[in-house]
């Protein structure tokens, strides 16, 4: 039998104690594309990474071509002539088709770079793979599909023997893609391994031979894409088993009860267009989709924290919202997505961030800060919300997850919002927390909030709404109460892959 | 929040100790170097300790003092501000002007509320033109220094008029003018990032804009208004300076914005933002002026005094980065 391109043993990888990649053991042909598929946070981009260098494996053997290896860098797989192709392009914008293909790998004529053998080179390599692009073109000028055929080209002079390529198609337009299929057929035919980590399963099914289904961080299973469907794959992405729990939700609202929040026709160019619903008094609404689909996009909308247009209405008031402050102002909080990138001020003390959306409410009429309200009313949410350690002067870098996320939520209470927008808020929090956070959203609902919950965790959104948003593309795709939201339901309408009653 | 949930923070939350040492030194170290400089020149000259020679060094410094803590709200706000040095020759120069043709008060106030202006300028086109803080004030500063020299037609302006002199040449209870309205201005704007919400919003915006700004800071007026504070605290300083005597210049100033950052960088203000305070680039600014002072008074060659400042600016920029870097592996 031939020598595997790739052979994993039992890899595992672990980010900050948090298991990413279980007991991988995965076989890849030479000369074959391989997909890696999974839903979000599944694993298939970091094993994409472990192989091809931009990541270590922490357990567990990798083989590429029969070799042991443990890259520390990509530099070294490529020595292996083992290239990536990133998501995010990463070029030289500023800089010719040619040196970007050439970087680092410059030929030489006389110990100086030499152009006209470059050129030639590069030309002959054009000519194999059916493109067409000018050498002397900035890659900034280029379109995307148009850079990623550089990114191509630069594994190519680097005689790459497998190429990983994560979600290359993400950014592409159907022609484009399958223009990058045929590029793939014509390195698969010159016998080049090519790795194809995507949630596309159309796509994944059209061109890749196998197909290997990741699930928090396992490997469930490999399959010829010849004897299995996308919504086969789907079904092993969610397996079937939901091992979590959820506290007791409130009773969804009644019909009549009052509209916290009303968005009518909201639309951004490009990015999202005509969403409309309704968030109801003491009603969880979950929101699903895949990454990319818009979600985070839409309540930054509904926040006004990015430009939009449509109508965004708390509680009946007639407020037109353009800032985040008229946002707070209105009643509505936002938990973003990142907690350290646009959530905390980390060097600074639990109580300064906690009062950091209130000060308006605690400043005297000389502008000082009311410091023994803010001091008794930073302790309060300290305690209601079983923050560790109790010291509100506690910088904030020094906490755990779970407890920088709690403090995110004490900053919001302490506001007194009607709307409460939560964009993954159990991100990068243990199991435990996890249960602490769902009870805390529960108990929003239960005091007449209406809550917004993004999780890209499916069972967390069936487990914890009364009503379930997926998006798709930028728009609302399905609207589904909780009896009719299923896992396949949800699914099927986020990868487009059933026709859904859009409610 | 309640139950089930206690364990797991523990072993998370504890800021790890080995890097005690780095944190500590780059906090306290502003203290720490000004006290040994302090006690070595007491011990090492007579003339150190005495009131005059301590009342003449804060006299001499009270205006890049001043210049120094307007700063350090720019820069704990994420900003930069280098039309310092120009506004303090513009507001000097203007206000001498108008002291000669108008009134030496009504000057001194005019002269103000240039520098308010000037500082309002660069705040909006940092805030809202969105150009780099550093280029912004660098190019406003030509422009300021620019309109200073063709009011003078690169002449000095001498001012006869004694009235003038009030805030340079007089003492009040036997301490100079110029002291008290730095220790009056340090004092205020210790009040103001300290104790209100216009200075917590200061520290908020220079730690996490965007954070900020999803708070409902309106990230922009704040950093607007700490050009403008600068922008006034210079034009302050520039009057001092021009009251002391009794001329307005426009070359006066040339540099000043480069030592008040050495100062504040000094002190321990991170120039990255969101963390500083005023009392550590008044130490800071006492600190570069204790150097000069000691060099003067031991009659060491003052050749050696700019490599001296050169090295110990490296030296606590190093240690701030050193220390945010280690935090941040923690």
């Amino acid at each position: 039998m031939q020598t595997p391109a790739v052979a994993l043993h039992q890899v595992g990888k672990r980010y900050a104690g948090v298991a990413a990649l279980t007991e991988i053991n995965l076989s890849i042909d030479a000369g074959s594309v391989h997909a890696l598929v999974g839903e979000n946070g599944a694993g298939k981009s970091t094993l994409g990474k472990i192989i091809s260098g931009a990541v270590r494996h922490d357990e567990g053997t990798l083989m590429i071509a029969g070799h042991e290896r443990a890259y520390r860098s990509p530099h070294e797989a490529l020595r292996d002539r083992v290239a990536a192709i990133q998501q995010e392009i990463t070029l030289v914008p500023k800089r010719s088709v040619l040196e970007n293909v050439f970087l680092g790998v410059e030929l030489k004529s006389r110990g100086l770079p030499s152009v006209p053998l470059m050129r030639a080179r590069l030309e002959q390599v054009q000519s194999g793979m059916g493109f067409n692009l000018r050498s002397g073109d900035l890659v900034g000028h280029l379109s995307v599909a148009d850079q990623q055929k550089v990114e191509i080209l630069r594994a190519v002079v680097r005689e790459a023997r497998l190429i990983v390529m994560d979600e290359p198609t993400a950014a592409l337009g159907p022609d484009e893609v399958a223009g990058l299929f045929e590029t793939i057929n014509r390195l698969r035919r010159s016998g080049t391994t090519i790795i194809f980590v995507s949630h596309r399963l159309d796509e994944v099914v059209t061109i890749a031979d196998r197909v290997s289904v990741l699930r928090n961080g396992r490997l469930v299973g490999t399959y010829p894409t010849a004897e299995i469907s996308p919504a086969r794959i789907v079904e092993q992405m969610l397996g079937r088993s939901l091992e979590e729990t959820f506290p007791d939700l409130p009773p969804a609202p009644a019909h009549d009860a009052e509209v916290v929040l009303n968005v009518e026709g909201l639309s951004r160019a490009g990015i999202l267009s005509d969403i409309s619903f309704e968030l109801r008094a003491g009603e969880i609404l979950g929101v699903a989709g895949l990454v990319g689909s818009g979600r985070t996009e839409m309540v930054r909308a509904i926040f006004s924290a990015d430009h939009h247009t449509g109508v965004v209405q708390v509680a009946g008031g007639r407020d037109r919202l353009r800032t985040p402050r008229d946002a707070v102002e209105a009643g509505i909080a936002l938990l973003p997505e990142s907690r350290k990138d646009s959530g905390l001020v980390v060097q600074q003390s639990v109580e300064e961030n906690l009062t950091l959306a209130n000060l308006p409410r605690l400043r005297a009429w000389w502008g000082g800060v009311r410091r023994r309200l803010a001091r008794s009313e930073a302790r309060e949410l300290i305690e209601s919300l079983n923050i560790r350690p109790r010291n509100p002067r506690r910088i904030v870098n020094t906490l755990s997850g779970g407890n920088q996320q709690r403090v995110l939520f004490g900053k919001w209470l302490a506001t007194r919002p009607r709307v409460f927008l939560a964009d993954e808020p159990t991100r990068g929090v243990d199991v435990g927390a996890k249960f602490a956070i769902y009870e805390v959203l529960a108990g929003l609902a239960r005091d007449g909030l209406g809550v917004l919950m993004i999780s890209s965790e499916l069972p967390e959104v069936l487990g914890m709404a009364h009503r379930v948003l997926v998006m798709r593309n930028g728009r609302i795709v399905a609207n589904l109460p909780r009896g009719e939201a299923t896992e396949d339901a949800v699914m099927h309408a986020a990868f487009g892959t059933k026709e859904e009653v859009v409610a | 929040m309640s139950g089930g949930t206690t364990t797991v923070e523990t072993e998370l939350a504890a800021p790890r100790r080995r890097w005690l040492g780095i944190n500590v030194l780059r906090d306290y170290g502003i203290v720490i170097a000004f006290m040994a400089l302090f006690i070595t020149l007491s011990i090492a000259s007579d003339a150190f300790l005495t009131t005059t020679n301590l009342l003449n060094i804060l006299n001499q410094n009270a205006p890049l003092a001043i210049i120094a803590c307007g700063g350090t709200l720019v820069i704990i706000a994420g900003g930069f501000d280098l039309s310092v040095g120009a506004i303090f020759a513009l507001s000097g120069v203007i206000a001498a002007k108008l002291a000669n043709s108008v009134d030496p008060v009504f000057g001194l106030a005019i002269g103000l509320f240039v520098g308010l202006g000037c500082g309002i300028a660069n705040g909006l086109i940092v805030a809202y033109v969105r150009v780099n803080p550093f280029i912004a004030t660098l190019a406003t500063g030509y422009v300021f220094r620019g309109i200073a020299t063709l009011i003078t037609s690169a002449f000095l302006v001498s001012v006869t008029n004694t009235d003038f002199t009030i805030i340079g040449q007089y003492q009040f209870a036997g301490v100079d003018i110029a002291i008290w309205i730095f220790a009056i201005v340090a004092l205020i704007l210790t009040v103001v990032l300290a104790r209100t919400a216009f200075g917590r919003y200061i520290y908020a915006v220079g730690g996490n804009a965007e954070a900020a700004r999803l708070s409902g800071v309106r990230v922009n007026i704040v950093r607007a208004a700490t050009f403008a504070i600068s922008g006034m605290c210079a034009a302050l300083a520039g009057l001092i300076a021009a009251s002391k005597d009794a001329t307005g210049n426009a070359q006066a100033g040339l540099g000043f914005e480069l030592t008040a950052i050495a100062a504040i960088v000094v002190g321990g203000t991170s120039i990255a933002g969101g963390e500083g305070a005023i009392w550590r680039s008044v130490l800071g600014i006492l600190l570069i002026a204790l150097i000069g002072n000691g060099f003067n008074l031991l009659n060491i060659d003052p050749f050696y005094q700019s490599l001296v400042q050169g090295l110990i600016i490296l030296i606590a920029v190093g240690v701030d980065v050193w220390a945010r870097a280690s935090r941040d592996r923690a």
